[in-house]
């Protein structure tokens, strides 16, 4: 079962007087409740922010699945997202995807044994001028080597 | 011609970030001769000035703003910050280097149009500019630039962000309006338009980050005094994002009508690692590719590019070097499209993913010469067509990278392998990005 923290909860409530009207607040209570549960949204949570909000749980889950920044499942402990996208792409990033991933012993998607990493491609991030990038929870990191790449994921604990 | 510094006057400076600097800096002085002014007044400057939407359809600004109802209707202004076309990186600049330029220019144009609420809609990732927005409009409040009536003038205004979860058709100006409903980032089909019927149905202007942050400069320098930079029908500076193959991508702002040639030799420093250019996306990936030699004589502003059968968009300039493979590049394009597009719509729904599935057959060694005709027709049916213009600007790279660079897609089919590369496609498992 999982429940939103009080601190959380309270966030939450704001969120649904802060707009017009109460289902704008669903976005960002879904963020919210992300950050409390290990980075995912799982149906717990769904009936959780249902409950809070006073809204239908349908109404929350079809936006939640809608959007690629609510993780459906649960991910590493950092998610490691590589740009795919062209101006990335033409500037090696799916040879520094490959690389990741070899070095971390694990393919796109899918969690390392040790469960600290999961990576992904994703699409454009609006750092093409700085590329090949990638983003680790808020951060972007850019103009990336193979070396560079490596050295900041080994860092992260 | 030349690179200007006329938006990007002050971005050298940290302090223009904050109030504080940006004041010191000619900040918030339109606002407060804005507020003087008839709001009519306003909108016709802006209307004179030649203004059009930076976002990517080129509107022109003063008459879009034109198309709200004439009555005391609640109206809103949503800022389109979700900057999703590849390509481009300018808005997220303009954001953390110069937020309150946006606020001034925000309120300016609320004012204009008698708006008592604004949204930034801001894409998700854009943590630093979400950031920096959010100081800037507490800043703004403090200095009783926004709320209740600013600088004593009776005009309320309150100014939001709203962050943005992962979905490029949230670009999409009536998606982006269900998103900021709380709703799937689903686009409605127009008319009714926004500024009629827009945010909880209420008439809602929607533009882009430059297009709002330019209008102080309109005020300032008057609609003739805005036009010293520009051509006749494409008026003022722009900021261009160039990537891809160059020696020095960027952001650059430039005059409109300024060449493609320049911006790539001149201020990008040249194709880089010794390469040639092939080929070069002028305005976000929605843009028909143009071949090197085509773009060699490009300018950058509406008119040319239009007559050169593709789009200023965003301004976001991608540059190809002749060791690419346009199959390789054309499938990262498809695979985006299909990916993003929200599936209300069959022709774009079936059509991308048609079109994907064909691309990257070709690239796997089992594509056949009939295919590149498929292509096409799949391509031809996604347009003109659909809700939203999603499907188009799949369609458009698609038709004009097969026309165009034909030769590579028939040698790929026949030899099983890259033209330029000469090697095989090393097939990527693409399972793990998930789809709408
Ligand atoms: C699929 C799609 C994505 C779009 N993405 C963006 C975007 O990221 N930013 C933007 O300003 N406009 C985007 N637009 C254009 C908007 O719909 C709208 O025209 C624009 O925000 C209007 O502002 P402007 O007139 O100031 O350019 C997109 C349009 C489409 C069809
Ligand atoms: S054209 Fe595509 S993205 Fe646009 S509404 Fe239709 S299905 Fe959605
Ligand atoms: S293409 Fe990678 S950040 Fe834009």
């Amino acid at each position: 079962m999982f429940q939103l923290s009080p601190q959380g909860k309270e966030k939450v409530l704001a969120e649904l007087k802060r707009y017009e009207s109460r289902q704008s607040a669903v976005l960002p209570a879904l963020y919210i409740a992300q950050a409390e549960n290990k980075g995912y949204i799982s149906p717990e949570v769904i009936k959780e922010l249902s409950r809070v909000m006073e809204l239908p749980e349908a109404n929350i889950n079809e936006v939640c699945t809608f959007y690629t920044m609510y993780n459906k499942e649960p991910v590493g402990s950092h998610h490691v997202q590589v740009c795919r996208t062209l101006s990335c792409m033409l500037n090696g990033a799916k040879e520094l995807s490959e690389h990741i991933c070899s070095q971390l012993g694990t393919h796109l998607g899918q969690k390392t044994k040790d469960g600290k990493f999961t990576v992904t491609e994703v699409e454009c991030l609006g750092s093409c001028g700085t590329a090949p990038m990638m983003q680790i929870a808020d951060k972007y990191y850019e103009n990336l080597t193979h070396e560079s790449a490596m050295n900041i994921i080994r860092s992260l604990k | 011609m030349s690179e200007v510094k006329y938006l990007t006057e002050f971005y050298h400076l940290p302090e223009f970030k904050g109030l504080e600097g940006y004041k010191k800096n000619g900040g918030y002085v339109q606002l407060a001769k804005a507020l003087k002014m008839q709001p009519q007044a306003i909108i016709d400057e802006v209307k004179a000035s030649g203004l059009r939407g930076r976002g990517g359809a080129g509107f022109p600004t003063g008459m879009k703003w034109g198309f709200l109802p004439k009555n005391d209707e609640p109206r809103y202004l949503l800022c389109n910050a979700d900057e999703g076309e590849p390509g481009t990186f300018k808005d997220r600049m303009m954001m953390e280097k110069a937020p309150h330029q946006l606020v001034e220019g925000m309120i300016i144009s609320a004012f204009a149009i008698s708006c008592k609420k604004s949204y930034i809609y801001v894409r998700g990732e854009y943590d630093d500019s979400i950031n920096a927005l959010e100081v800037a409009i507490q800043e703004a409040y403090k200095a009783g630039l926004l709320g209740k009536n600013i600088l004593g003038s009776g005009f309320d205004h309150d100014m939001d962000v709203y962050r943005g979860a992962g979905a490029y058709i949230c670009g999409e100006e009536t998606g982006m309006i269900s998103s900021l409903e709380g709703l799937k980032g689903q686009p409605k089909l127009k008319p009714p338009f926004p500024a009629v019927q827009g945010y909880l149905k209420k008439p809602t202007i929607v533009n882009n980050v430059e297009t709002l942050a330019a209008v102080k400069y309109i005020l300032r320098d008057g609609a003739a005094g805005y036009r010293k930079y520009g051509t006749e029908k494409s008026a003022g500076s722009k900021l261009f994002s160039l990537s891809g193959n160059v020696a020095k991508p960027g952001n650059y702002e430039v005059p409109l009508g300024y060449p493609l040639k320049d911006m790539i030799n001149v201020l990008g420093g040249g194709i880089k690692n010794g390469k040639k250019l092939k080929a070069v996306i002028p305005g976000g990936s929605s843009a028909p590719v143009l071949t090197a030699e085509e773009a060699l004589k490009a300018t950058l502003d509406y008119e040319n590019l239009a007559a050169a059968g593709t789009m200023l968009g965003s301004g976001a300039i991608i540059v190809i070097d002749d060791s690419k493979c346009m199959v390789e590049c054309l499938a990262n394009l498809t695979h985006f499209y299909h990916h993003e597009s929200c599936g209300q719509c069959t022709p774009c729904r079936e059509g991308t993913g048609w079109a994907d599935k064909i691309v990257h057959s070709i690239l796997s060694g089992k594509g056949r010469l009939q295919d590149i005709e498929l292509l096409v027709k799949v391509a031809d049916n996604m347009k003109g067509r659909t809700i939203c213009a999603l499907s188009d600007a799949a369609a458009l790279p698609i038709i004009s990278f097969v026309t165009k660079f034909r030769d590579e897609f028939e040698y790929f089919v026949r030899e099983g392998k890259s033209k330029v590369k000469g090697t095989a496609y090393k097939g990527h498992a693409y399972a793990a990005t998930a789809s709408h």
